[in-house]
């Protein structure tokens, strides 16, 4: 028996010299890697707490894409250049704007040139000297064709010249730097929230000779990757960790605790949850959903609101949806508290308007406290009374108990909660005796079908950019290329037409509020509920923020055992 | 021997050549583009994207451009990575996937073949049994369940092991264990049939007849017939488990290859679906290749024409 034994061991060696011959043309270790350039390589070097000193371990996301400020678009991007780079402006932990870059700023009273006055001694995170020029040369390079930068319109539109810049002459878009600490920005039109945009990370600042000699893939390497802020990137092995180490000529450096934070770039939430739970990470962003029902009341576990609205669009174009009185049934007919609470496990807030809480009026006041005149638009309260007002308004409408209403169809892709709503609606609108069929469709076919009107009923949702109230309403413009499902108001047009051009605080408030009042009463889209950041964080962790953006704030924080 | 070569090799180029040429095709029949997100872009921003990689192009002009490129070894900029070439994103996981599924390989061969022939060589019997079940369920359970369960069990509950990332060598226990499962259990499976169907061949009971012993029947005369399929699974085995898998890599966080295919896809990245899966192509053509040459290593009879 022996003998057997020893003798199948040898032909499993001798099966095995076969495998190592079918092995060659990829060779495990190393050879492969010859052909990558620089830091690209992973090879798997010890995590870096081999550089020593205080280390935050953290997980925000998987992979970006991009952490070229000009090309980032997404929110995980977003929260890494926070803390690589500052812009003139930022945001402060009590969400109004502070010195960031610039010491000082100020606005000329036709509210068209902006002036920026940047600290002293401002330095790139290689030591070299940081100037006014820099801005420059980075917001023109936002506006460049070639870098085709996805949030230039949004940051810089207002911009004199911005219209020859995006077409190639970029030194027509009209920032100056009349001295090496002095910027001066001309605008085509007053734009009261610009100093939210000067605090946008499309806008920080990239050193013009690094960029320029290593074309797009500067971002990519940590040797070429200077940047401005709090932290630099001194690792990052895509898929698996950045690694950022404290700047020490950034001007605040002193007020910075941590020696670096490992962002790992987990992307499955299971083992996010699984690393959080053996202490590998100290806070994680990605909760397994089907985890929440068990940290309820678990200190660690916070839920945090941030500016943006999952709403349902109706496609207008569609007969039956052009009868405000099925939009209104339609909308009325839904039990929002029971969505948000119970479906979405309470990672989301229902929704009685289409600005929820965290943007902010004209007075600083929270812009959902003066909507309406302090009343909700859709009482939750009363869901009963909300569904039989719904019948009627759908018997009224022609279609008692939902008689001769044609069946429509539900599209949306499978991700978080978009099943579940689906079926919700399903159930809730067969209530008033409609059939809807739900669509399930891949993600990335998702957005084209649903920018192309191809449905009758999909999700959306949308996450500010900045708290300005525009940044939202502006989607239900009638030639906004967000508006999915192409409502056309005039009268809206004409209310936000205001609000983008009046200096009057009072006039402009007033005109924001109008187009959301019109927007409810014709229910232009029907807001289901609104966003929540939900994540885990250890006690550990003291003095970092979450921002109503969806962004972590880790520079000022400490690890405390 | 020579002209055989010569032959698959042309042979070769022409598949990879029709796989490049069908999946770009196909890649842009595809609804959606890589430029696609929840916020539209501007449509300048949309153009000039566009312009900027050619794709404002009529398709055919844009396969010339691509083809002539890649003949020349340009697999070109990943579209959604931006700053990082094709080649460098492949060239940098490759190693790691490969590793991870090298290791893999040579377990599932490992335990594979010898557990194999014992089943079959114990027919019937309990041992028999027990390998049966073991690989049936090694086939039939996903592999993110095997995942999940090592995970929550060695690195969550017992601790035993690092969750997240390739630290040391204990970190690649659990995404080989992952990886080996599903080729161990089918190695078992067709070893055992094999090895089965061998035992019962005349030359083997001449074998035993002419009183030759038992481990060179076994061995020199069985295993060497026997192990015929299992070579032929090994090529394209080995092409897969070494580019790696998209739910080991994601679970593990491992920074490997397999999960660039799918992305890729869900992405839209052209450029990106258009190399790994011609890398993907080369690798498995390569296989099949090196498997024929083995085939005649092991059985002298077959022929290669």
């Amino acid at each position: 028996m022996k003998k057997k034994i020893i003798a199948l061991l040898l032909s499993a060696v001798m099966v095995m010299g076969l495998a190592a011959c079918g092995g060659d043309p990829g060779t495990p270790s190393g050879s492969g890697a010859e052909g990558s350039t620089g830091s690209e390589v992973t090879d798997n070097q010890e995590p870096s707490q081999s550089s020593g000193g205080k280390i935050l371990s953290v997980q925000i996301g998987p992979n970006p894409e991009t952490i070229d400020p000009a090309l980032n678009s997404a929110v995980d991007g977003g929260n890494m250049l926070l803390h690589n780079f500052e812009c003139l402006l930022l945001v402060g932990q009590d969400g109004t704007l502070q010195p960031g870059q610039a010491e000082s700023w100020e606005t000329s009273e036709d509210g068209l040139t902006w002036t920026f006055h940047l600290r002293d001694g401002l330095k790139w995170s290689d030591g070299s000297d940081l100037t006014a020029n820099d801005f420059v040369y980075s917001w023109k390079r936002v506006c460049d064709p070639e870098v085709a930068a996805p949030y230039a319109e949004t940051v810089l539109s207002m911009v004199e010249g911005y219209d020859a810049a995006i077409a190639g002459d970029l030194d027509a878009l009209q920032v100056a730097a009349p001295d090496d600490s002095t910027l001066v920005v001309t605008l085509n039109a007053p734009c009261s929230f610009f100093g939210s945009l000067a605090a946008f990370a499309t806008l920080s600042p990239v050193q013009q000779a690094t960029v320029e000699a290593n074309g797009d893939s500067w971002a990519v390497n940590p040797e070429t990757y200077i940047s401005n802020g709090p932290f630099y990137v001194s690792e990052w092995v895509p898929s698996s960790y950045i690694m950022m180490s404290k700047n020490p000529y950034y001007w605040n450096a002193d007020a910075i605790k941590l020696d670096g934070i490992k962002f790992n770039l987990i992307e499955d939430s299971n083992a996010a949850y699984s690393a959080y739970q053996t202490g590998e990470v100290l806070m994680i962003k990605d909760v397994p959903t089907e985890e929440i029902p068990s940290l309820e009341g678990n200190g660690e576990f916070y839920v945090d609101p941030i500016i943006g609205t999952y709403y349902i669009n109706l496609n207008m174009k569609e007969e039956i949806f052009q009868n405000k009185k099925v939009r209104q049934a339609l909308n009325l007919a839904i039990d929002r508290d029971y969505v948000a609470n119970t479906l979405m496990q309470g990672t989301y807030s229902p929704a009685s308007n289409f600005m929820g809480p965290g943007w902010i009026d004209t007075d600083g006041k929270e812009f959902v406290e003066n909507a309406n005149g302090g009343n909700p638009y859709i009482d939750n309260a009363d869901y009963e009374g909300n569904l039989a007002k719904a019948k009627e308004l759908l018997a009224e409408a022609g279609y008692p108990d939902g008689a001769g209403f044609p069946n429509i169809a539900y599209t949306t892709n499978d991700a978080g909660y978009h099943k579940v709503v689906a079926e919700y609606l399903q159930q809730a609108w067969a209530e008033l005796g409609i059939n809807m069929e739900v669509n399930i469709v891949e993600w990335s076919s998702f957005t084209p079908l649903r920018r192309a009107q191809n449905y009758d009923v999909a999700r959306n949702g949308w996450v500010g950019d900045y708290s300005d109230p525009s940044n939202m309403l502006d989607l239900l413009y009638s030639s906004n290329g967000n508006n999915d499902g192409k409502f056309a108001n005039a009268e809206y047009d004409a209310a936000m037409d205001i609000s983008r051009t009046t200096l009057d605080p009072a006039e402009r408030s007033q005109a924001l509020h109008k187009a959301e009042d019109i927007l409810m009463e014709e229910v232009g889209c029907i807001p289901l509920a609104y966003y929540n950041d939900f994540w885990l964080q250890s006690d550990k962790i003291v003095d970092s923020w979450h921002s109503a953006y969806g962004y972590w704030y880790f520079m000022y924080a400490d690890i405390v055992e | 021997m020579v002209k055989y070569i010569t032959k698959r090799i042309f042979l070769a180029i022409a598949t990879i050549w029709a796989v490049a040429t069908l999946t770009f095709f196909l890649m842009n029949l595809v609804p959606g583009g890589p430029f696609m997100a929840e916020k539209a872009i501007s449509p300048a921003a949309m153009a000039a994207l566009e312009a900027k990689y050619g794709l404002d192009k009529p398709l055919g002009e844009q396969y010339i451009m691509y083809m002539s490129k890649a003949l020349h070894g340009d697999f070109g900029d990943s579209l959604r990575q931006r700053g990082r070439t094709v080649s460098s994103i492949i060239f940098s996981k490759f190693p790691v996937s490969a590793k991870v599924g090298g290791l893999a390989v040579i377990v599932a061969l490992c335990l594979g073949v010898p557990l194999g022939c014992f089943a079959a060589y114990k027919r019937g019997k309990v041992t028999d049994s027990i390998i049966s079940v073991v690989s049936t369920c090694g086939i039939a359970v996903p592999g993110f369940v095997i995942c999940t369960v090592l995970m929550y069990f060695l690195g969550v509950r017992a601790r035993l092991l690092p969750t997240l990332g390739l630290t040391d060598w204990k970190s690649y226990i659990m995404p080989v264990i992952a990886l080996a499962f599903y080729p161990t259990s089918y190695i078992m499976r067709l070893m055992r049939s094999s090895m089965l169907d061998v035992l019962g061949q005349d030359y083997m009971r001449t074998a035993k007849a002419k009183g030759l012993s038992q481990r060179v029947s076994l061995f020199k005369h069985a295993l060497r017939n026997a192990i015929l399929p299992v070579v032929t699974y090994l090529g394209p085995m080995i092409a897969y488990t070494l580019v790696g898998s998209f739910i080991v890599e994601k679970i593990f966080t491992i920074p490997g290859l397999g999960r660039e295919f799918i992305s890729a896809i869900t992405n839209r990245d052209y450029t990106m679906i258009m190399g790994t899966t011609i890398f993907l192509a080369t690798f498995m053509v390569i296989m099949n290749v090196i498997v024929d040459i083995v085939y005649k290593l092991i059985d002298p009879r077959i022929q290669l024409k």
